[in-house]
């Protein structure tokens, strides 16, 4: 079966900078991959690429979901990749600050609905229905990431890892095949990165999907990932299992003085 | 809490002082001397330079305790603002939404009975705003587009009634839903090509369009007349009546509140529909939304059409009201009154945008002495708001689900209150 | 082709122009260190514009030598404007700091309301004529009928105001300064920078240009009034916007086709569309090339 993303000399350049050189990536269905390196080193980029939010200067980004044939999604726009199974969350917190809780998931949803405005004007019976039931499946996804008692409340007073975890609900909402992370524990306590760590994994098992992180925590890297590809400068140095990039020179020299505690 | 007592030590008044001074010298040449080049005099106003002195004074004061106060609220707060108690109140006691719905119908209701024709009249034209505002919101208070070409939407609606009345001799009502079509159509010709245009180039653009239309307006004479415009538009008929001023003035209030009430009724759907939730993602950010499967083009193209829509009905009531048109009804100042409506009584919110336009319209008919200072004050509105109350008069609150605690209830609660 | 009439045009675009670049520079500055659109810009080119008048009104009675007036009153034109403008930043503009975009823009809207209405109420809404106080050069009596005398202070005034700013920006600390503020806020305070300061040197710098060209242009076209800012601000914008906001060589470069643009539209078209060339210009452009003449295409990063 063909992996559900790969990319093939994937490449980005802003002006005289390449941010992403040359990558060659997959990964596989029901696979939870890491991609870690040094800041700077191109891994947002890297998402952004992926997304549609930046075209590629060059190569090729391939995905296969459903076990479907691999398709080319270059250029594509962001709204249109979401709609072929990729979901993402965002480094700096992107959520919609005024709308509540569960309208940022409802809005998760909108690309499962259907009503448009005829059914927004006149009510009629499907889009009643079609409504009730977007409110009730955004409500069981919060309760899924443990959100619920915060259901009302505007996104923008939910402590800080609530806010985390209310990405990575909102984009479980669009049903992705795939769902990218982008530095998900990033200012997290052990505690509640010990809680997203378990989260994680039990989204990967119950919904079957496959899940690629950014991290720079490195704990929860190695104990939850089956593969991790590092990159340094916009290039590949490395790919294999947590153990095999562990003791990997190349990976070492490229954290040495700067994630030391690696 | 903060005490506005703190603000009258001697210290913190030295501060105000130096601010007043400040101001004193700095609008001297404007405030002091008045000169007129034409017949070559020059006054000097020594006693605006005390008013100013005193009036800066006090401002100062005032706007650092509101500065401070602002700034000491956390985000996190939890303390119940005036506004939402008064909604807590009105969801725990079932009785008064209705009886508040009673009241405020009759009152609409017998308006122009107990009120002279000068007041139905003033009161039909700040009904002729909330449609307007109401339309406006859903560009700038749901969709978060500035624009600043509103008033053209308008023009178009008031020209579609007038001409195709004055060629083809067609009626109000033939007039009503085409003039709210072209503006629909236009509005979407607009938005093609603002698509890709960054927030603030889209204001910059959509003045521009509403000063193109205008200038157009005002000088393709065998088209629209140029300035002198056109009169003798006839008032809406109903089956034929004829009508004196009395009947047709309040003919015309009965048609706005209507038109009220059906924009209401569908700005209401539509801002809790599928389609209005995007709009507001689109709002607080755009990237997010594409990447939730949003298609911004198609928010954006809905929102300025569904907002031309309004603006072309109201444009087409304001030709047979006034029964006489041109194009100084529909400058950029137009376009940003009904800016000022929106954003005093409050972005994105319904009720806000209804209590705006009454308290912007009304309140320099009633209180005359103002209404020389209307704009200044409509300025100064704008930027007190920007800083201490950015959401308006009344803000916007979202819908409130409510959920059995156990396992969800299936219905929603629909009492929120916007 | 009547080549005396092209010539004509060709001038009359140069003074406008120069004009629209002081103007501009305001804009583009502003825009490049706060990312904010000052629509209040084009109302401080106008209270210069009164300001020299007042003043120059109220000096005429003393007897003083015309040059002097004049001299004496653009110096405190611009003194005046530079502290409305710093002002205005403080009350409209830096409270919102770090709030949402349209929440400055519609501040700026209510700021450049408020000042129109405070001149109208305060002065006048009549056009005023603006006292002759330029003399006669000699050496412009070969060219007198393709340019005034005030017209060449004009071309004057700007291409010195032009080299003295390029130094300032390029070379004084300063303008690094501001370079580097407008390329990045927050790196630039942890390397030490006052932005607050930066801020308030720009709004110095451009209210002062603006109130130079305000004064410039009253004196050449002889009159003005309340309103004067507005549309010749929003233009100065759609100038700046089309050599690519943030550019100062952009701005410069932008005012000058522009104004040609209207020049020649109006001179060869129609007078009565003179606005409506400047916008569609505007539009065209933006459309196909969104960063303008000189403008580095913005990345947005994510
Ligand atoms: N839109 C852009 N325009 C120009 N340069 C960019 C842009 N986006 C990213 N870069 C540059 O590309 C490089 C890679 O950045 P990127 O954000 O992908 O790094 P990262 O690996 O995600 O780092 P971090 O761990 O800090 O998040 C950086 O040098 C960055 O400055
Ligand atoms: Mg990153």
């Amino acid at each position: 079966m063909a992996p559900i993303l790969e990319t093939k000399n994937l490449t980005m350049q802003f002006g005289g900078l390449t941010a992403v050189d040359n990558i060659n990536f997959n990964v596989n269905s029901g696979e939870i991959v890491a991609l870690i390196g040094p800041n700077g080193a191109g891994k947002t980029t890297f998402f952004n690429c992926v997304t549609g939010v930046y075209t590629p200067s060059s190569g090729d980004v391939l995905i296969s979901t459903d076990g479907k044939a691999q398709q080319r999604i270059n250029g594509l726009k962001p709204n249109k990749v979401t709609e072929k199974g990729l979901a993402r969350t965002f480094q700096n917190i992107r959520l919609f600050q005024n709308m509540t809780v569960l309208e940022n998931v409802m809005i998760g949803r909108h690309t499962k609905l259907k009503s448009g405005l005829f059914g927004a004007i006149f009510h009629p019976k499907s889009t009643l229905e079609e409504e009730e039931k977007v409110i009730q499946d955004s409500y069981d996804i919060l309760v899924e990431v443990g959100l619920e008692k915060f259901v009302n409340e505007l996104a923008k007073n939910l402590p800080y890892g609530a806010q985390r975890r209310l990405e990575i609900a909102r984009a479980m909402a669009t049903e992705p095949a795939l769902l990218l992370l982008d530095e998900p524990a990033a200012g997290m306590n052990p505690h509640e990165t010990k809680e997203l760590d378990e989260m994680i994994l039990k989204i990967r098992n119950t919904n079957d999907i496959s899940i690629l992180l950014i991290e720079h925590d490195m704990s929860l890297v190695m104990s939850i990932s089956e593969k991790i590809f590092v990159v340094d400068y916009g290039k590949l140095i490395a790919k294999g299992t947590p153990d095999e990039i562990k003791n990997n020179p190349e990976v070492i020299k490229a954290y040495l003085g700067d994630v030391s505690d690696a | 809490m903060l005490d506005i007592m703190k603000y009258f030590t001697l210290k913190e008044m030295k501060k105000s002082l130096v601010i007043s001074i400040w101001f004193m010298i700095l609008t001297f040449p404007i405030m002091v001397i008045k000169v007129n080049t034409i017949e070559n005099t020059v006054v000097w106003r020594w006693a605006s330079l005390l008013g100013m002195g005193i009036g800066s004074f006090i401002m100062a004061t005032l706007w650092r305790y509101l500065l401070e106060r602002k700034n000491m609220k956390s985000p996190l707060s939890t303390k119940k603002t005036l506004q939402m108690r008064v909604v807590e109140w009105a969801n725990e006691n079932p009785k008064v939404k209705p009886i508040a719905l009673i009241a405020v119908s009759i009152f609409v209701l017998s308006f122009p009975f107990f009120s002279g024709l000068y007041q139905t009249s003033i009161m039909t034209t700040a009904l002729m705003y909330v449609v307007l505002g109401l339309g406006l919101n859903i560009v700038v208070g749901l969709g978060g587009l500035l624009h600043l070409g509103y008033a053209a939407f308008y023009a178009v609606g008031a020209y579609t009634y007038a001409l195709l009345n004055y060629h083809f001799g067609l009626s109000f009502w033939i007039c009503l839903p085409i003039g709210a079509g072209l503006a629909t159509i236009m509005g979407i010709l607009l938005a093609i090509p603002v698509l890709r245009l960054r927030g603030d180039y889209l204001a910059i653009v959509t003045l521009g369009f509403g000063e193109v239309i205008r200038i157009v307006l005002e000088n393709w004479n065998q088209f629209s007349f140029g300035p002198s415009g056109i009169a003798q538009i006839p008032r809406p008929g109903f089956f034929g009546m004829s009508m004196n001023l009395q009947t047709a003035t309040t003919y015309i209030y009965f048609i706005m509140i209507a038109m009220v009430i059906f924009t209401i009724f569908v700005v209401r759907r539509l801002e809790n529909s599928r389609i209005g939730r995007t709009w507001v993602a689109m709002r607080e950010d755009e990237i997010a939304s594409e990447s939730m499967g949003i298609d911004i083009t198609k928010s954006k193209i809905t929102t300025f059409a569904l907002g031309a829509f309004w603006a072309g009905m109201v444009g087409v009531v304001f030709a047979a009201k006034t029964t006489f048109i041109n194009p100084a009804s529909f400058t950029l100042w137009e376009s940003v009154m009904i800016l000022c409506v929106v954003v005093i009584g409050g972005m994105g919110s319904i009720v806000g945008v209804v209590v705006g336009a009454m308290i912007l319209i009304l309140m320099p008919e009633y209180l005359r002495a103002f209404s020389e200072y209307r704009m200044l004050i409509f300025g100064a509105m704008l930027v007190i708001m920007m800083v201490f109350r950015p959401g308006g008069i009344i803000s916007n609150i979202r819908k409130k689900y409510k959920f059995e605690p156990a396992q969800a209830a299936k219905n929603a609660d629909k009492e929120g209150v916007r | 082709m009547d080549l005396q009439y092209f010539f004509e045009l060709f001038v009359g675009g140069l003074t406008k122009g120069s004009i629209y670049a002081l103007i501009a520079l305001g804009y583009t500055m502003v825009y490049g260190i706060i990312k904010l659109i000052n629509f209040a810009h084009g109302e401080i080119y106008m209270i210069g514009a009164f300001t020299a008048l007042i003043i120059a009104s109220a000096l005429s009675f003393t007897g003083m030598n015309p040059v002097l007036i004049f001299l004496i009153s653009t110096i405190l034109a611009i003194i005046f404007s530079a502290s409305y403008g710093v002002t205005m930043e403080k009350i409209a503009y830096k409270p919102l700091r770090g709030s949402q975009r349209l929440s400055g823009l519609i501040s700026a809207i209510g700021m450049s309301m408020f000042l129109q209405n405070y001149v109208l109420l305060a002065q006048t809404s009549d056009f005023l004529p603006f006292p002759n106080l330029i003399p006669e050069f000699k050496f412009l009596e070969p060219v007198k009928s393709l340019i005034s005398p005030s017209g060449f202070i004009i071309l004057v005034t700007t291409a010195i105001v032009m080299i003295l700013l390029t130094y300032l920006i390029k070379f004084t600390k300063t303008g690094k300064a501001m370079r580097a503020t407008s390329q990045d806020p927050k790196m630039s305070q942890l390397l030490g920078i006052n932005i607050s300061k930066v801020i308030t040197m720009t709004f110095i710098i451009g209210s002062s240009t603006a109130a130079l060209g305000g004064v410039l242009i009253s004196t050449h076209i002889g009159q003005l009034n309340f309103y004067i800012g507005f549309i010749t601000g929003i233009k100065a914008f759609v100038a700046a916007v089309l050599g690519g906001i943030g550019s100062i060589p952009g701005a410069v470069l932008g005012s000058f086709v522009l104004a040609w643009t209207e020049s020649f539209g109006t001179g060869y078209i129609s007078s009565d569309y003179e606005d409506v060339f400047a916008f569609l210009f505007l539009i065209i452009i933006l459309i196909f090339r969104p960063s303008g003449i000189l403008g580095r295409p913005e990345n947005k990063k994510v």
